[in-house]
């Protein structure tokens, strides 16, 4: 595959690991945050983390949109599903979290009519095929996901489709990092910038994480020497006391965003004075709902939704894990009540869950590890 | 919020729309190259997809920097270790 | 009843994740069927079942097929029946001679969509060598069914020389699997039409019994396990291995055959080949010192040509599937809970 073997040519990135280990200082632990709950997922899917210097932590961010979901928006959608003649549309990311009463995948076993799409044009092609029905799209994602829907949109008011409607759950990256940033249990060194939000906000949102916070960030692709590279690059910016916004997802990220996109989005959208974000609580400016000018697309006004709020069990720490604070296996349900057959948080849900990945990659090898004899 | 993959632009298939068929290694489908429509791409162009939209177009160009870039670090260091071995460097400290 | 089986069934209802052939399945098996129905605790459940009658040792095995649509590149619900019975069969060391078969059909089903099923597990049987000699058909309310469910149960004779167990593996076997993986559980998904992706790709589904005779025919004795990865893939076939052995099994991800198309449809939808259904394929654990030559039997047998060496049996990592990178990076695969979604993140 173009574009994705080359970056996983096992020949460089056997030296750039080299070049990782000549570059780590002996002793120095650095605590690096990847935003995005693609890049934890990578970094696991491509067993990185056991190739890397000890002193390299990985602290996972909050860029995981299904991971800082409140549970009563999705119970909001499911009971909006439940009325007649309404299906609901959601990405497959969605279909195993948990509501208060089941997830949707389970509400759809029930009899609901629930379908997975992979993009919101599926389910605006739903709504076209089904003109009795009404079709809710129900929305997630960061500023990578925001203009697909937005563009979706457009396309349903060009058309006059009536029988569609949003659910907007988009949330945006900065005010969630700077909620991080801001918080006094905070000691990172440096950052993993998210590259595909990137793509679409480009890369001067950041320049406040180095200038105000003195800390490096370097916006990253996916493939694993993407990954090794943006580390080579945070940890030469550290080893100079630098603190820059660097762009290694070239290829891909244009410094000053993706003009198209940000203006699809600020036609649909504008944003919520606040919303509350799983874990992290009520963070101001940090999500989009729908314009006016495209009431009649909005879940929220075509429906009456009930406002939902569900508080996590008091045992789950999930906000403390999406802050870096605690690891998965410090919370205290973490492989009893909580584990992916039976999640209790969305952290556990979602295959980028700081949990989940812990739970698949990690734990049962440090389980085992307790239960070995050493060879 | 994340998962995006290359593919080639096949065949534009509506104008207005903008929506071109994309081939990932032989499975296609339609992407609407709607946040795109400031530069196009055509036939041949690669972008980046997600959700079944384009969300850039991937640089060739950049993607081969990088590679060389990458590829340079083995040599820095065969280059460095080659010099060290004329015993003209100082001696790293421990 | 002997109290062997330590996990209960604690779950107040039945989900789809049960019938997905993951964990869910597991712990359902497991809880629930193994202690009411067992006399005492099977040591291990395979595939099939080995049954003494009169001196004269014999498998049998049961499967259901539930499928939408029941027509897809490469094949149909009744082909699949057919086949997926023969090979269950098959990878437990025996070649099917007998099969009956069960209609569950709902009220409204044209009969042209039945009469096409039944053409296609005839030749199936015929292609397969197996002969179709009974069966039974109930018709429920329109409603109550999804078009048709079909379950063939079959009898097989021992191949022999063949004795397959999770407890003969041994460290240092080598694991082989005879074909490209992905492709039946890929193509449905296309078939259904929701992604709107479109690819040239098939069904394998087909008998593997020509296959495994082949190895058995140059490597009877040094065959330790078989077993044909079906829904959850071989992730969740490696894994049951991995628990019924407390073995490691670990893979090298380069060695697993996997076709372009399959693999372009798992990256756009963020699946693992290893976790997608097959349904003309197998996997076998066979002795380091004929592991070349049965590779090598079932490369020169038809339709072994795609046939590879995928890993080995370790004793570390315990009871776990590991699959290593190129570049000597590594992570654990673990059974799914239910069916493997596309994802977005």
């Amino acid at each position: 595959m173009k574009f994705v073997d080359e970056f996983r040519d096992p020949a460089v990135i056997k030296q750039t690991i080299e070049e990782i280990h000549k570059l780590a200082e002996p002793g120095r632990h650095y605590r690096l945050m990847e935003v995005c709950g693609g890049h934890t997922h990578a970094i696991y899917r491509f067993g990185l983390k056991d190739l890397l210097p000890p002193g390299i932590e990985f602290i996972h961010g909050p860029g995981c949109p299904v991971c800082v979901l409140p549970m009563g928006r999705i119970d909001d959608g499911l009971g909006l599903a439940k009325q007649d003649g309404v299906i609901f549309t959601a990405f497959g990311d969605m279909m195993r979290v948990p509501g208060a009463h089941g997830s949707p995948l389970e509400h759809k076993a029930k009899g609901l009519d629930v379908r997975i799409v992979y993009s919101p044009t599926d389910a605006l092609k739903l709504a076209r095929a089904n003109p009795d029905k009404h079709v809710l799209f129900f929305a997630i994602g960061f500023e990578t996901t925001a203009p697909s829907t937005a563009l979706t949109l457009m396309r349903a008011k060009a058309e006059g489709i009536r029988n569609f409607s949003v659910f907007s759950n988009h949330v945006t990256i900065i005010p969630a990092l700077r909620a991080i940033i801001d918080s006094p249990d905070m000691r990172l060194d440096g950052f993993i910038g998210p590259g595909h939000v990137s793509a679409i906000i480009g890369c001067r949102p950041y320049e406040w994480i180095s200038r105000d916070a003195g800390k490096p960030i370097v916006v990253s692709g996916f493939e694993p020497l993407d990954l090794l590279q943006s580390i080579v690059m945070l940890l030469r910016q550290l080893r100079a006391g630098e603190a820059k916004v660097e762009n290694q997802y070239r290829r891909v990220v244009p410094w000053e965003g993706n003009r198209g996109a940000l203006a699809a989005m600020a036609e649909v959208f504008e944003l919520r004075p606040y919303f509350e974000w799983r874990g992290l609580g009520f963070i101001s400016q940090s999500a989009l709902r729908i314009r006016d000018a495209y009431a009649v697309w909005d879940t929220e006004r075509v429906f009456s939704v009930a406002g939902v709020r569900v508080t996590d069990p008091k045992a789950a720490q999930c906000g403390e894990v999406l802050k870096g604070v605690l690891k998965p296996a410090q919370c205290k349900l973490f492989g009893r009540e909580c584990s992916p057959e039976h999640p209790v948080g969305a952290l556990m849900v979602s295959s980028e869950g700081s949990c989940a990945a812990f739970y698949t990659y990690e734990h049962r090898k440090a389980a085992l590890a307790d239960l070995t004899v050493p060879a | 919020m994340c998962l995006a993959i290359p593919g080639k632009i096949v065949e534009l298939v509506s104008e207005f729309p903008p929506v071109a068929m994309v081939d990932v290694t032989g499975v296609r489908r339609r992407v609407d190259l709607g946040v795109l429509v400031d530069d196009l791409p055509r036939v041949g162009d690669w972008v980046l997809i997600h959700v079944g939209f384009a969300l850039s177009k991937i640089g060739e160009q950049e993607a081969e920097e990088q590679m060389r870039t990458l590829r340079l670090l083995g040599e820095d260091r065969a280059a460095m270790e080659e010099v060290r071995g004329y015993g003209l460097e100082e001696p790293d400290r421990a | 009843m002997d109290g062997a089986s330590r996990i209960h069934f604690g779950e107040r209802q039945i989900e789809m994740a049960h019938g997905a052939g993951g964990k869910a399945t597991r712990r359902l098996v497991d809880g629930l069927f193994v202690p009411l129905l067992f006399e005492s605790t099977p040591e291990c459940l395979g595939d099939a079942a080995h049954v003494q009658m009169d001196g004269v040792r014999l498998a049998m095995t049961t499967d259901s097929f539930v499928v939408t649509p029941l027509r897809f590149p490469g094949g149909s619900i009744g082909e699949l029946a057919v086949n997926g019975t023969v090979n269950d069969l098959a990878v437990s060391g025996a070649r099917a001679e007998a099969m009956v078969v069960t209609f569950v059909l709902e009220a409204g089903l044209p009969a042209d969509v039945l009469e096409a099923e039944v053409r296609a597990m005839g030749q199936a049987a015929r292609a397969a060598g197996v002969t179709i000699v009974g069966g039974d058909t109930k018709v429920v309310e329109h409603g109550k069914t999804d078009q048709m469910y079909i379950t063939t149960s079959a009898v097989g004779r021992l191949l022999p020389g063949v004795t397959l167990g999770p407890r003969a593996v041994r460290p240092g076997d080598r694991i082989l699997l005879s074909g490209p993986i992905g492709d039946h559980g890929i193509t449905i998904l296309l078939a259904r039409g929701e992604l709107d992706l479109e690819a040239d790709l098939r069904s394998d589904t087909r008998s593997v019994l020509p296959l495994v005779e082949a190895i058995a025919k140059v490597a009877a004795a040094d065959l330790r396990w078989m077993r044909d990865p079906t829904r959850g893939g071989v992730a969740t076939s490696l894994n049951e291995l991995a628990l019924d052995c407390g073995l490691g099994i670990c893979l090298s991800e380069e060695r697993v055959p996997v076709r372009d198309e399959v693999r372009g449809a798992c990256e756009l939808l963020g699946l693992d080949p290893l976790h997608i259904a097959n349904e003309g394929q197998f996997l076998v654990v066979v002795a380091p010192g004929s592991a070349d030559r049965a590779l090598e039997a079932l490369r020169a047998a038809p339709g072994g040509a795609g046939a590879a060496m995928i890993g080995e049996v370790r004793q570390q990592p315990a009871a776990c599937v590991l699959v290593e990178t190129s570049y000597s990076g590594s992570r654990i695969v673990d059974m799914l809970v239910g069916d493997p979604l596309p994802r977005i993140c």
